[in-house]
């Protein structure tokens, strides 16, 4: 199932297969370590499209609601 | 040569910096401390080397001004300088995208493989001579925090060398990645610890803003503990027991009258010496900046670098984030305005770490408008909280709906949008001691020596105005203003004048002035909202640039009369 970062459940495991966003916002993200064949768990979500927390490669980053429902994930199913 | 500190932000460069050098900078546990280059000096055998702390930046592209300005060293760097990476071994592979792009450079590099204690904590296993050789340069693990390391990474300086890396596009480069972190790192299982559990809820919303709250809270509460316990048993006790007499003895010697007395002792009102109302040199002089505002000053900086370097600050900025869109930021620019809490000019300084001119022209407008500094909030809790409480809370409740009133406006007038939120969450650490009681003293020495001269400066200044005619003369320019929009008396011209130089001066300047309550909770308002001192207008100017800075000015001024004036208009006796 693929979904995006901000539509993932907290505690929600996945692969990152898609960033529909521009050249600046990808290289940004892939600088902080999010990219494609990242394998994600998201931590939490703020209330009210607040900034997502994603662990990867076992640390932390927080990301804006709107660029994280442009990174889409493939969800592992148990 | 030289040696300059780069790598990713967060990664300890800082700490790397001071171990080496000695020198003293302030490091703390989220991204985006150093936001301007620091020198120092290391002997590496007779030779005295200089050592450059550079921000840290994920990549040579960079987004803010702070990563402009570490491109900027490495492309002003001399062919015999040497990069020493610092990266943080427990995110290996997002800090090798920089190493690598670095080793592209072509400049004489040694890697400082710092944070090898946390590594090898959370189960992470590097090899490091294999690193070396996929490199091609030399790599030393590091604990900077413990000066681990640190002297082989020294001894081994002149083993660097230039890499002989192909520049990469950015897929191969990350292909390369993968395959050297495949090749020396290994994982380890653990479970997971007390610290990580207290990570993962105070980033949850639903642990983590009750959580928030009671951290605020306490910060609050701790603070005006530590401040209110030093001002009546310490310093309270000793000026009032122990100067105050030997004052008076000078007083007696002096004459108890005249104008050199009153400029060196102060005036004796009711045959004493009265700290906050005498005014001289040597009494208010020194009572004000040591006895009202150190204490404060001091409880303020103990708690924020608790809180800095326990690494909770980018949480509280997720945690923000929502509130801090409305008034048109991001989360990030929570950290200027906490810092200017403690002083506007460092504050305006890690406004560096914002991407967009909007967004900074708003933190640093909201910042110099209604974020009055410790040593500001310490005079004005000591004279206002004299006359009820209810009415520090008056002031401080404006200042309150000012920033989130104005942030509304300015979000609504400004053209543009605020960027999205990209930021890297610190792992929690328990702070050690030393480093903490260092990073206060650097704080305090640097608020002595400036607060105790402007306090100085700031009588004799006051008493030359007075005596030369030039406070009447502006009092009468700007009595239609002064006294009959906002009801304030001539003599607070004085107190307006001595803000330009420090606030906790110019509120102190209150004090003698013979204010009824109203008057004291405009003035001081007033004083908060209309112009920054001196030292934070410098930095101001310099990071606003002079046309955004004119417009801030002038919605400081004619947001101070509004406010002076509607306070005045709406407060009846």
């Amino acid at each position: 199932m693929r979904i995006s970062l901000a539509n993932m459940k907290p505690g929600q495991t996945g692969v990152v297969v898609e960033v529909l966003a521009g050249h600046g916002m990808v290289n940004r993200l892939e600088a902080m370590g999010l990219r494609l064949c990242k394998r994600v768990r998201k931590v939490s979500s703020m209330l009210m499209r607040g900034p997502i927390v994603v662990e990867v490669d076992g640390f932390q980053i927080a990301v804006g609601h709107r660029m994280a429902s442009r990174i889409i994930v493939e969800i592992f199913v148990e | 040569m030289r040696m300059l500190l780069m790598g990713n932000p967060n990664v300890g460069k800082s700490v790397v910096f001071s171990r080496l050098t000695g020198a003293r900078v302030i490091s703390s546990n989220y991204p985006g401390t150093t936001v301007s280059f620091t020198r120092g000096y290391v002997h590496i055998g007779d030779q005295r080397v200089e050592v450059i702390d550079v921000p840290g930046t994920y990549t040579l592209n960079p987004t803010c001004k702070a990563e402009e300005v570490a491109v900027q060293m490495l492309d002003e760097a001399k062919p015999d300088d040497v990069v020493v990476d610092v990266v943080d071994s427990t995110k290996l592979e997002r800090n090798l995208n920089l190493t690598l792009q670095l080793l592209e450079r072509g400049i004489p590099m040694i890697v400082a493989l710092n944070m090898w204690d946390d590594a090898k904590h959370k189960g992470i296993n590097i090899d490091v001579q294999k690193l070396e050789e996929l490199l091609g340069i030399p790599v030393v693990p590091t604990v900077a925090v413990s000066s681990e390391g640190l002297r082989t990474l020294v001894e081994r300086i002149h083993e660097a060398v230039a890499g002989d890396m192909e520049p990469h596009d950015v897929p191969d480069r990350w292909a390369h990645i993968g395959d050297i972190v495949t090749h020396v790192q290994e994982l380890q299982h653990r479970h997971h610890t007390f610290l990580e559990l207290l990570e993962e809820m105070s980033i949850k919303p639903i642990t983590g803003l009750p959580m928030a709250a009671v951290v605020v809270y306490l910060a609050f509460k701790i603070v005006r503990f530590i401040g209110e316990g030093l001002i009546g048993y310490v310093f309270d006790p000793i000026f009032n027991s122990l100067y105050a007499p030997l004052l008076m003895k000078l007083s007696a010697k002096m004459g108890g009258s005249g104008f050199l007395h009153d400029v060196v002792v102060g005036k004796i009102i009711n045959g004493e010496i009265d700290f906050t109302q005498s005014f001289g040199l040597l009494s208010t002089g020194f009572y004000v900046p040591l006895a009202m505002v150190f204490p404060y000053v001091m409880a303020f900086y103990a708690i924020l670098g608790v809180m800095e370097d326990f690494g909770y600050i980018p949480r509280l900025a997720v945690l923000m984030d929502n509130v801090m869109h409305r008034v048109g930021l991001h989360g990030q620019a929570i950290v200027p305005t906490i810092l200017g809490l403690g002083c506007t000019v460092p504050g305006a300084l890690a406004s560096r770490i914002l991407e967009t001119r909007r967004e900074k022209f708003i933190t640093l407008t909201l910042l110099a408008i209604a974020v009055p500094c410790t040593a500001q909030t310490a005079v004005i809790v000591g004279l206002v909280g004299k006359r009820g409480g209810q009415y520090l809370f008056l002031v401080y409740g404006i200042l309150a709906f000012l920033w989130l009133a104005m942030g509304l406006i300015l979000n609504k007038i400004i053209k543009g949008e605020s960027p999205e939120m990209l930021l890297e969450i610190p792992s929690y650490h328990i702070p050690p001691f030393v480093p903490l009681m260092k990073k206060l003293w650097l704080r305090m020495s640097g608020f002595l020596k400036d607060a105790v001269p402007f306090m100085l400066a700031g009588i004799v200044l006051m008493n030359i105005f007075f005596t030369t005619g030039l406070v009447d003369l502006t009092a009468r320019v700007l009595s239609p203003v002064l006294t009959r929009m906002m009801g304030l008396p001539k003599t607070v011209v004085v107190a307006l004048m001595m803000g330009f130089l420090r606030k906790d001066v110019a509120v102190g300047m209150l004090a003698p002035l013979g204010l009824t309550t109203k008057q004291l909770v405009t003035a001081t308002t007033v004083l908060s909202i209309y112009f920054p001192c001196i030292a934070a207008f410098v930095v101001l100017l310099k990071e606003l640039g002079i046309k955004d800075m004119a417009k801030s000015a002038g919605i400081m001024l004619s947001l101070a009369i509004i406010v002076g004036s509607l306070i005045n208009l709406f407060w009846r006796v």
